[in-house]
């Protein structure tokens, strides 16, 4: 006993660093796992009200960009507007009915910070839980796919942003709509990868590629970004795309949170297919 | 002894508000990050007892990580380094020893002393960050560049720190 306990005085500092190390690898372990530690990051209160503050600031520097940015946001809503359209055929008669149901609810939301150098990046918004803000919402702006809100506070929301190699957003080729998964490496935050494409689809330089909609995360249609180049390595039934992104990941600001109506209903009804068929 | 928890607790702060708000949000060419806030493991004084060390490192790492949301990456690299630090003084020590209330800085032990100290821990605490961030060894050299280029960014704003406070005791 006397031995041991000299053993273990003796080397006191190694217990010690390796009960630290231990701990700090169960915090980076569990981190890792989705929607864990609510708690200890960047949408917590203290920090997260620390970088709204710098915000406030900071985005008086791009107050022009921005508000360019939304009068043409404003002018596209417009021109969708039921008033800027005009009767061709002056024997139909218009009738509200239920046709139409509503499928994506927006939420406007603003980027108190945003990181492109690292392997996982992640987006704070000032939106939150009270806002009603969920995990495993869609986050879009309105040049394109932002990212997943991985995790929620009260006030705040940290978005897993599509510069996350964790992160695969379903992605289609508009034209000829050929899905595939899109991911993404550390290295040009400007360039994302497009796999799973077969390689008897025609691919042209500047193709348009948008969001599936499948995955329930985002609306179908959304811009990701344009074919940059492509090639086929011999042997392999799929292509290599690179994408060049449409959305500039340095320079958010304002996003819209989408949520998604009725995304239970059809998850639900997918699951007992499975389950159903097994 | 009062008078130096104030001033480290001070520094602590300074160094991590400056990391986590300023040069977290400097890149260059999306690859190279300088990490300054291991400045403070660096100019613990050398009759800081080894355990509390590592519990700073642990501390300090942890604050950075909530900035970053990345827990546990620059805890367990900085508790690594704080480690190494612990045995790198054992080995590097001057023929008579460290002269009580010294300080590892650029002023009292020269310069080559202080370069080989700050980029063996700088390195050493690089290359674990980055590892852990990767968690795998087949990018191996792409990594490893990443940390050298790092090393060589984090030690040069090491340097202007020091020479900054070098300038300050020298006038008074």
């Amino acid at each position: 006993m006397r031995n041991l306990i000299r053993f273990l005085s003796k080397n006191s500092v190694v217990f010690i660093f390796l009960f630290l190390e231990f701990i700090a690898f169960v915090l980076l372990v569990k981190n890792n796992n989705y929607q864990n530690s609510k708690i200890l990051n960047s949408s917590n209160f203290l920090v997260g009200n620390l970088y709204t503050t710098i915000n406030d600031v900071d985005e008086y520097f791009n107050l022009k960009e921005i508000n360019a940015e939304l009068a043409q946001q404003n002018a596209q809503l417009q021109s969708t507007n039921i008033k800027s359209f005009t009767k061709i055929f002056a024997n139909t008669i218009e009738i509200n009915d239920t046709t139409y149901a509503q499928k994506y609810i927006y939420t406007a939301a603003k980027v108190i910070n945003n990181s492109t150098n690292e392997r996982e990046n992640y987006i704070t918004l000032d939106k939150g839980a009270i806002n009603g803000i969920k995990a495993g919402m869609g986050v879009v702006s309105a040049k394109g796919v932002i990212g997943t809100v991985k995790n929620v506070s009260k006030n705040f929301s940290s978005v897993m942003s599509v510069l996350h190699e964790k992160n695969a957003v379903s992605a289609k080729i508009k034209k000829s709509g050929y899905i595939g998964a899109l991911t993404w490496e550390l290295g040009n935050y400007k360039i994302a990868q497009l796999n799973d494409i077969p390689n008897h689809v025609k691919l042209h330089k500047g193709d348009t590629i948008v969001t599936s909609g499948y995955s329930l995360i985002y609306p179908e249609g959304v811009v990701i970004g344009w074919i940059n180049d492509f090639s086929l390595p011999e042997g392999n039934n799929f292509y290599n795309i690179n994408i060049a992104l449409a959305v500039d990941y340095k320079k958010l600001s304002h996003v819209f949170v989408v949520k998604t109506l009725k995304k239970e209903e059809q998850q639900q009804l997918e699951h007992q297919s499975k389950t159903n068929n097994k | 002894m009062i008078g130096d928890i104030i001033k480290y607790s001070l520094i602590f702060i300074l160094l991590i508000l400056f990391q986590g708000l300023i040069l977290n949000n400097i890149e260059m060419g999306g690859y190279i990050n300088p990490y300054l806030y291991v400045l403070f493991i660096l100019i613990l004084p050398f009759q800081t007892p080894k355990w509390l060390s590592l519990v700073l490192g642990f501390i300090l790492g942890l604050s950075i990580d909530i900035f970053t949301s990345t827990i546990g990456m620059h805890t367990s690299a900085t508790i690594f380094m704080a480690f190494a630090r612990t045995y790198l003084l054992a080995i590097i020590r001057p023929r008579d020893g460290y002269d009580f209330n010294t300080t590892p800085n650029l002023q009292q032990m020269g310069g080559t002393w202080f370069l080989i100290y700050s980029s063996i821990l700088v390195f050493l605490h690089h290359l674990f960050l980055f590892f852990v961030e990767s968690f795998k060894f087949s990018q191996f050299f792409d990594t490893l560049g990443r940390a050298i280029l790092s090393t060589i960014f984090t030690i040069t704003m090491v340097f202007i720190v020091q020479l900054f406070n070098f300038k300050n005791k020298n006038r008074v």
